[in-house]
This record gives C-alpha cells, structure tokens and sequence, in this order.
C-alpha cells in the first residue's frame, strides 16, 4: 500500500479549487486525493453531491443497485491499490452497500463509502429514508464519520481517504448530512491526511527479526505462508527473491492468488479447504512457516488443533491485533510485509538446509496432481472451462469470481503468476461478487483483460449490472458456468446432509444468453466440448461485455476439499473419502 | 495449476481419471498438537490457558460514538465483560474507559489489541493486581430499622444519602469485595433497588496509567503555564 495519498499538486492557473458549499468540499477532497473514477447510485439526500459531481473531471460510475457500487469500488480499490469510491443515499441506499462495505471489510480492502444522511435537524426523529447509517457500519469499517460542519467536511473526506489506504486497508463511510453538504464554505479541503492517533508499525523490531532469522536458519521443513497482505502491501517483488534466494517452498491463502507465480518450481500453489493436496501437505508437516499478511481464517486452518502442529509459527502483519488471534506465534513481526521481508533477507546468514523437504514438496506434487476426468462424450466439466479460458486469454489478465463451486474451480485451475489479478470475495463469501467487480477492475486497468466467473445462482444476485456494463462499453467476458443449483449448497447436503437437497436446486434460473442479449450484451450458450474453445474466442473477440453460459455437468464437486474444521492434512480427494 | 501429467494433441485435452493419490488413512500424520486457542502444545499435557479476571483501561478521544464502538466491538466479538466505566478526564478531549473483563490470557490481549485498533482510542493498557481500583454502589432497603442499617453502612464506612418512613438509601464506596460483602449485609433488612457503577480504576504510586499520559500530563501543564496579561 502506498504511504502517499496526497495527489500530485499541478502547476495550472486553477490548482486551487474554490469552493461554495460543503458538498464542493467533498468533490474537492476527492479529486485532491486523486480520484479519477467513482461508482454510485442517486437518491434524495446525496443530491447536493452530485451536483457538485456535475461540475467535476471525475468520472461517475452510474450503477444499478448500491450493492454493485460498493463492489465495483472495492474492486476498483484492489486492481489500482488506492481506496476505490462509493456514493448512496440515506436510508435503504446505505443499507444496500452493507454487503459490500462488510466484503471490503473482510478482505481489508482500500474503500471509502460517502452516503447521503437525511438533515441534521431531523436525525433521530425516524424521518423518511433515515437510517443510522454510523451505528450500522460500525462493525464493517475501519472507522466511520457522521459529518456535522460544511466547513470541515471536506477534511473529514480526505482523513478517511487517506485512513482507508493506509496501514492495514479497510473500508471507510463519511454519512453526510443534506444541510452539511447543502451549506455554504469557502474553505477549501486541505491535504488528505491520517489522524494522529493512527500510526502504524512500518519496521518491525531488532529482537522480532533476530528470532525469526535464527528460527528460519536452524529449519529443516520450512514455509512461507503468503496472504493477502503480500499483495496489499505490494510485497510480491520482495517475496519472489527471499523465496528463490532462501529456496523455501511458497504456500498461499486464497486472496493471495497471484503474490507468487504458480508456475515457479517452489510455488505449492492455495491450502486450506479446496486448497491443493500438496499445499495442504506442506502446511502440515512444516516445522518453520512464515506467514506474511495472513489472518490464519478458518478456511484456511481447518480445526486450529490439528493446523501446522509441528511448526514453529513466524507471523508478519502490519496489524498487532492478527499476532495470535486465531493461531499462536512463537515470533511477531510487527510491520510492513514489504519491509519485514527486507529486514529478513538482511538478518538471514544462510538458508535453512531443506533439500529433503523441497524434495518431499516435490512429491507430493506427484502424488496429488490437479486434475479431472472430461471423457468428450459425457457432459461438460467446469474445470475444462477454465483451462480453456486460461490458454485464450494474456498472462496479466484479471479474473474475478462470484462465490460457490464456480469461484473455487477459478482458484483451482487458472494459473495466477501476477499480484491483482485475482479479485474475488474471500473473507464474506458474497454471492453476486463477480460481475460488478469485473467492472470495477475493467476501469481500473482498461487496458487488461477482464474475464468474470460467474454461477447461476450468484450471477442472478447481481446480473443488472450488466446494463451499466454495456453503457459504459466494457470489454469483459462473463463464464457463468451454470449447473441448475447453489451447487456449493449441493454439494454439502450431499456430503453431510443425505442428499437432501433443500432450496439448492435452480431449475428455474433463465437462459443468461438471451438475459445478456436483453441487457445489450453478447450472449452465448455452450453444452458440448467441441464448441468450447471456437466460442471463448468468439466472446473474447467481441468489443464489449458479453456472456456465455455454459452447462456444466451438474454432478461436478470441488475436491480436494477439507470439510469444516478438520484436519488439512487428510484432506477427502473425494466424497467418500470424507 | 495441472501438472505434466496432460498431453496436448493439437489444442485438444487427452484427460486420465481426475484426483489421485493416497487416501487420508494412507498419509503420514504430524506428531505434534495444538490447543482450541491455537497454541502449540505438549501431547501429552492438553492445557489450555484458564480465564482471569483483570482490569483494562483506555484513554479515548472524548467525541460522541466512542463508548459504543468500545461497548460494541466487546459484544461482536463475545467477550467476557463484567463492567464498563467511562467518564472524561482533566482534559476535556479525552475521556477513560475502564473495562473489566475475565478471559483467558490470548484473549486479554485480543481485548486490548482490537480497542487499540479503534481510531478514536489513543492507548490502552492492562492495570496490574496493584492498581486502585473502586466501586460506588446506591442500595435502597426498607427503613423499619434505621438504627440496625445505620450501624451497617457505619461499618463500610457508607453515607445515608435518604431516610424517610418507608425506606433508607445508603451509599457505599470501596474494592468489589467490599461491595459485594455490603450488599450480603444489607439483604437482612430487605433490598428494594440496588445500582452500581462498576469499577473504575489507575495506576498505583506514581505510575501512570497508560504509557501516552505522562506526555500529556506535560503537555497540558505547560499551557496553564503560559503567562497571561491578567499580570
């Protein structure tokens, strides 16, 4: 994450942005930060913003539904690196962002939230399209801001700007007031800025590294647990080069698909509970693992009792309270994961000596290869699919996912080489993710592919936002790779459930071809192999968003697949292994 | 992601027969263990970490919300909580919260570090079993025998703060051994309400509560300092 969050000061006659009124002093604020794109949606309260808007270079996002601003922005966040921008109104405008605050928040992603707040004067009284927007948000932000003060309101935007993108990134929410934002200033915003009780640990302490440089050297069975926070602190150059000059096998959680390249002889490539058989091994038999920007979360650790038993634990993370919450370090680094590798590679007197384990690593990655059966004349596996779309698209490309079976065969299968390439729900697990993300990310780097996995039933959640995608031109290609079902649902009722398959089953979803096609965009339908590939290139060729709706076999399963709260170790490779 | 274990004919998969490898019952199995709280742990001994009753205070930016974010984020993340106290401090910017919580040792610290988090808090620490701590308890009881009440709330050192016909309010201040012991005393006459405030508590001696306060202290002392032109 970058320190600076000050936009660069040009040297035009007009660098000074006169305002009149507090909703100005918003729009300043935000272009004084740098923002060039912002999504949202229109409504009562948040009026006076948007007129302030009109007036502005920055380029407004109209979306269909709050949900898919708060996702679009949050993605826009984590493909650009700095904070992405959502605006609502008061009332139900704000309580639909929630998701998607709340998704940012799990996933501590850069985001700032600006919702409109019925008039002072009638806060409190239950007034039309009031909610108590602060109290609501509390537990999903950082922090948040009840605007009181035209004159200061701008200031108040860019603290939480500048709040949002640094340290550990998290979503933030300024409630603004309709007399606030209404009523008159001349004060222009100053520059965007922390509050001066935040202050975060960049460089973690001598003894901290001393300890792990020595408990690295002596290890015989060494890890490097790479999370999320690799990516968010721009650590992936840095782990590239620890790894490779310390040879230590690289293991990575979900959200940081894409810190280490998956095609690198060390890369084990995702653990936890569709992680692959040879990650899970790795974790689990390591005696020395060093988890940089990780938050140990369920998914990944299985029960905490049978979680790495053997291994000492090194844990790297720029937030104190991670140190032990959920796993319990024997070293805590407390810092930058950028510069605590840093500091590292400088303590490090020699490599630890693990020519046995990296050979183990190695054979493991023989006896538990990636890979399915797909007989041509039975019906069309997903993770087909996504091989296929891996082969036809360039190396930087970015995918992003709903959540379900779809999203896990997207970890599983695509290839991940590049840091924010990968952008997905992690932490809340929020159906609907993919396509207004996929639109967040396309604005963010229009110059990359933007490939969007998508299933039936999470694809529904969100798919209005196809009309915003069409208005705004985007070259994205939809998957939705449609088995008739919740199919992650499905899959749990057959395993733990007797097959009993309660509301999980979508017999009644449409054809998303014709519901693309509706909506302006390219549609496509595939059932056979043999129209795979011809198709995807058709789709990728095709200027603009287009979908293409492929029917799965409906009896596809994510395997290998550690059930809740087991042992990673004994990962089921199938269901009657569990 | 797939190994080298596809051939490629002219862009067309030749698939073999999906996930393989040994069963779970085949694999080898760590030694080695931990416990719920995810600490490493000796086989042989499976001990986890009992709770303990201790005292936490913060020093937070006197500013409307606060007490709710420290109050909520205790409840969200299910805490054990006995008591919140808040009121401002000599520096009307900041406010003290005094929580007293029972949880085992990972989770003290969890307490301290989320509240730490929390933007408007400026710093939290953990009191030692020294620290001074007090409880203010209101007990109203029925008055028939104001003398045998009398010479209970003497004996805790309380102060009569009413007395009429029907009933008798005393007040008690002390440790909440004291207040509990008080309370048990009272019941004979018949308690009809009780309030109390929970514990507020500092540092002992010239320790100073949190480690940003000394700072403060100085801070503030040196603008009373400031000469005026009243002179």
């Amino acid at each position: 994450m970058s320190e600076r969050v000050t936009a660069p000061v040009e040297e035009t006659d007009d660098a000074e942005r006169t305002v009149e009124t507090g909703a100005e002093s918003v729009i300043a604020a935000l272009e004084g930060a740098g923002v060039e794109t912002c999504f949202g949606v229109q409504g009562g309260a948040i009026m006076p913003v948007y007129d302030a808007l009109y007036d502005s270079d920055i380029h407004h996002v109209t979306m269909a539904h709050e949900q898919g601003a708060a996702h679009a922005a949050d993605a826009y966040g984590i493909v650009s690196g700095e904070p992405g921008v959502c605006f609502a109104t008061s009332g139900p405008g704000a309580t639909n962002l929630v998701t998607g605050i709340a998704d940012a928040s799990m996933d501590s992603d850069p985001m700032i939230a600006l919702t409109g707040q019925v008039p002072t004067a009638f806060v409190g009284n239950d007034a039309f399209q009031e909610t108590d927007t602060t109290g609501i948000t509390a537990p999903i932000t950082k922090t948040n801001y009840f605007a009181t003060d035209s004159d200061t309101v701008g200031d108040t935007v860019g603290e939480a700007f500048a709040l949002s993108g640094t340290g550990r990134p998290g979503p933030t929410v300024v409630d603004l007031p309709k007399d606030v934002t209404n009523g008159a200033t001349d004060r222009a915003p100053g520059e965007a800025r922390t509050p001066d009780t935040y202050d975060p640990q960049m460089e973690a302490d001598d003894e901290a590294i001393e300890a792990a440089a020595r408990t690295l050297e002596a290890a015989e069975k060494p890890v490097i647990l790479a999370g999320g926070g690799v990516i968010k602190g721009d650590a992936t150059e840095q782990l590239r080069a620890f790894a490779t000059e310390y040879e230590i096998p690289v293991v990575t959680t979900m959200p940081a698909l894409g810190s280490f390249p998956e095609d690198h002889e060390l890369a084990m490539e995702m653990a936890g509970m569709h992680g692959t058989g040879y990650a899970n091994m790795a974790i689990t038999h390591c005696d020395t693992m060093l988890a940089v920007g990780c938050r140990f979360d369920d998914r990944l650790t299985g029960g905490v009792e049978t979680f790495a038993p053997d291994a000492q634990i090194l844990h790297v993370d720029i937030d104190p309270a991670e140190i032990s919450k959920n796993i319990t370090a024997d070293v805590a680094a407390i810092g930058d994961a950028a510069t605590v590798l840093e500091q590292l590679d400088a303590e490090l007197q020699h490599a630890p000596d693990a020519r046995e384990w990296r050979e183990q690593c190695q054979t493991w990655k023989e006896e538990y290869p990636m890979d399915y059966a797909a007989p041509e004349d039975e019906l069309l596996r997903p993770e087909f699919v996504v091989e296929t779309m891996d082969e036809a698209t360039p190396d930087e490309t970015i995918v992003t996912t709903g959540v379900g079976q779809h999203q896990m065969w997207a970890c599983q299968y695509w290839t991940y080489r590049h840091p924010r390439t990968w952008v997905s729900s992690h932490g809340l697990g929020t159906m609907g993710y993919g396509l207004p993300s996929a639109i967040g990310a396309k604005l963010a780097a229009p110059d990359r592919d933007v490939v969007c996995f998508e299933g039936d039933g999470s694809f529904l959640m969100t798919c209005q936002e196809l009309a915003v995608a069409v208005h705004e031109n985007l070259d994205i290609t939809v998957a939705v790779l449609n088995n008739s079902s919740v199919g992650m649902v499905r899959q749990w009722q057959d395993a733990f459930f007797e097959g009993r398959h309660s509301a999980s089953q979508y017999p009644w979803v449409p054809a998303f071809d014709k519901l693309a096609e509706a909506f302006g965009a390219c549609g496509f339908s595939v059932t056979e192999y043999n129209e795979v590939a011809e198709t995807v290139e058709a789709a990728l060729e095709y200027d603009g968003p287009s979908v293409i709706d492929f029917h799965i076999d409906p009896e596809s399963n994510v395997y290998p697949m550690v059930p809740s709260g087991g042992d990673n170790g004994q990962f089921a490779l199938s269901e009657d292994q569990l | 992601m797939s190994q080298e274990t596809e051939t490629e004919i002219e862009g067309e998969y030749e698939r073999t027969n999906g996930l393989r490898g040994p069963p779970p019952e085949a694999r080898p199995r760590p030694s080695g263990r931990r416990n719920s709280q995810g600490t490493r742990i000796d086989p042989e001994v499976e001990a986890e970490r009992h709770p303990r009753r201790t005292v936490i205070s913060a020093l937070v930016k006197n500013e409307p919300g606060v007490l709710a974010r420290a109050s909520g984020l205790v409840s969200r993340r299910q805490f054990n909580i006995e008591s919140l106290t808040v009121g401002e401090t000599t520096n009307p910017e900041t406010s003290r919260i005094t929580l007293v919580i029972e949880e085992p040792e990972p989770g003290i610290r969890q307490v301290e570090k989320q509240l730490e988090k929390l933007v408007p808090v400026i710093s939290v620490q953990e009191l030692g079993r020294d620290a001074v701590r007090r409880e203010l308890v209101i007990v109203k009881v029925h008055g028939s025998d104001p003398d045998k009440v009398h010479a209970v709330t003497e004996m805790y050192d309380g102060t009569t703060l009413d007395a009429g016909p029907q009933t008798i309010t005393v007040e008690i201040t002390g440790d909440e051994q004291k207040i509990d012991d008080a309370i048990d005393a009272f019941q004979q006459f018949g308690i009809r309400e009780l309030s109390r405030t929970g514990q507020t508590a500092m540092a002992r001696g010239d320790e100073w509560t949190t480690d940003v306060e000394e700072e403060r202290y100085e801070r503030m002392h040196e603008r009373w300092q400031t000469p005026t032109n009243n002179d």
